[in-house]
């Protein structure tokens, strides 16, 4: 850690959580994956391009006062199957989550199948399950692939 | 078969296809015996999307059985007219019927409502998703044509929004069947269907044109090119033409081969194919009639024998 202190460009987080090693980009996705629009009232801070060792350059997102449970964290990996997730408390890391690719993922994704039940009026949420390289619309059977889930996060 | 709805082809087995192709030719054998199977019974049709085969047979199934229907009519006449929910539709027609038949424009729907009913669905078409009971009925036809394995079939027309086509093809890996999709590039099949396909391990060729494969093919299945798929009605001319065929061109075909269509057809077989050995269409359409009667046999069936009464 002593080397990135020299360089670091978001400031250390008392209690919370750190999302590190992002692929450069995907910082905004993640936290809109996860809900999170500092209306909860939270400190966010965000790294975009931030210089990495691992990935030349990386993303990184600190949520202050906010411990992701290992749901939330599996759902990351639909986007961010690399990141890392810290848990700290009293500026300790006190937990490594470890990304699981879950089996499904439900209600933070739209189908990009205009015509798909779920993008009626209709009172569904939808849910996709989670392939190799990509997931799957239970209703209709759309396949999204990885590098297209970003852009249908079902954000408001 | 141990199903409570039909949604997809995709849920089907070999056995399960197997048991409904077995049951139906029993009951085309003996249509008398099966008379009274469902008495007492009644099957809500509830069709969202203009139908004439699918609702006019599932009619006709369910009363040959001896069981009654109920229609919810036209959306225009419904509530569904004053913006009420498929889910609060389906809620409430399942109490009025022992089975209920969807068909909706939207793909995913006929697998929605099931999360609202317990009582046995049947998806009549839902959008460019699915149509497994055509499929059945497909299958039936094959069977009794050319038989289901060691079979090349040869599947034209619109491959990617026919619904007819992405049943039928799921069905068809499982069993022995050499699969060939013909259609212009811009109706090919959609990513969902291969990605079953290269998954099932099936053998599958592409091709743009019916010439490089139809010497080949013990059953030649045309499906109709919709002119609302062409941005413009020269395009849908040019193309739609290549995906027709006549006499003349059937002569390039083994004497053996099954042609069948999912009806309506418009021109893509021409009137006079009708009058040859190979036009299965008409048949196909008949034998909806037993497949329907033996599937709503069966999930009434399985309605009953539940004792849970759950979900899947």
């Amino acid at each position: 850690m002593s080397d990135t202190d020299r360089e670091l460009r978001v400031s250390k987080i008392r209690n919370g959580t750190v999302i590190d090693h992002l692929a450069a980009g995907q910082a905004l996705n993640v936290l809109a994956l996860l809900g999170i629009d500092g209306s909860g009232g939270e400190g966010v801070s965000i790294g975009m391009n931030v210089p990495s060792d691992k990935l030349a350059k990386k993303d990184i997102v600190k949520v202050e006062d906010r411990e992701l449970s290992q749901s939330e964290v599996d759902v990351l990996s639909v986007i961010a199957p690399e990141a890392t997730i810290n848990i700290i408390r009293e500026y300790d890391v006190v937990d490594k989550k470890r990304i699981d690719r879950p089996d499904a993922v439900a209600g933070v994704l739209s189908c990009p199948n205009r015509n798909c039940i779920t993008n009626a009026e209709e009172p569904v949420a939808t849910r996709f399950a989670v392939l190799s390289d990509g997931l799957r619309c239970d209703y209709c059977g759309e396949i999204v692939r990885e590098d297209e889930v970003a852009e249908h996060l079902d954000v408001t | 078969m141990r199903q409570d709805h039909l949604i997809s082809a995709t849920q089907l087995s070999r056995a399960d296809i197997e048991a409904v192709l077995d049951r139906a030719a029993e009951i085309d054998a003996d249509p008398g015996a099966w008379e009274g199977r469902r008495r007492g019974e009644i099957l809500g049709l509830c069709f969202f999307e203009p139908s004439t085969r699918t609702r006019m047979s599932f009619d006709t199934a369910m009363k040959r059985l001896g069981g009654q229907t109920i229609d919810m009519g036209s959306v225009e006449s419904s509530s569904v007219k004053k913006g009420e929910t498929l889910a609060d539709t389906m809620r409430v027609v399942e109490g009025y019927a022992d089975a209920l038949v969807l068909r909706h424009p939207l793909e995913g729907s006929a697998k929605m409502a099931t999360e609202f009913v317990d009582v046995p669905l049947v998806n009549a078409g839902d959008g460019a998703g699915q149509h497994p009971t055509q499929t059945l009925l497909d299958l039936y036809t094959m069977r009794e044509n050319a038989g289901l394995d060691d079979v090349t079939v040869g599947i034209m027309g619109d491959l990617k929004y026919g619904r007819t086509v992405h049943s039928l093809a799921s069905a068809l890996t499982n069993f022995d069947i050499r699969q060939h999709f013909v259609s212009p590039e811009s109706l090919q099949l959609p990513r969902s269907v291969r990605y079953d396909l290269h998954e099932s391990g099936a053998q599958v060729r592409e091709h743009t044109e019916l010439g490089e494969v139809l010497p080949d093919l013990d059953v030649l299945y045309v499906t109709r090119i919709q002119r609302e798929r062409f941005p413009d009605e020269n395009e849908y001319l040019k193309v739609a033409g290549e995906y027709q065929i006549d006499t003349d061109d059937l002569e390039a075909a083994k004497d053996s081969l099954t042609v069948m269509h999912p009806l309506p057809r418009v021109d893509e077989i021409a009137p006079e194919v009708d009058e040859t050995t190979h036009a299965k269409y008409f048949e196909q359409a008949h034998n909806g009639v037993p497949v329907r009667m033996a599937l709503l046999d069966m999930l009434l069936e399985n309605a009953q024998t539940d004792t849970t009464g759950g979900d899947e």
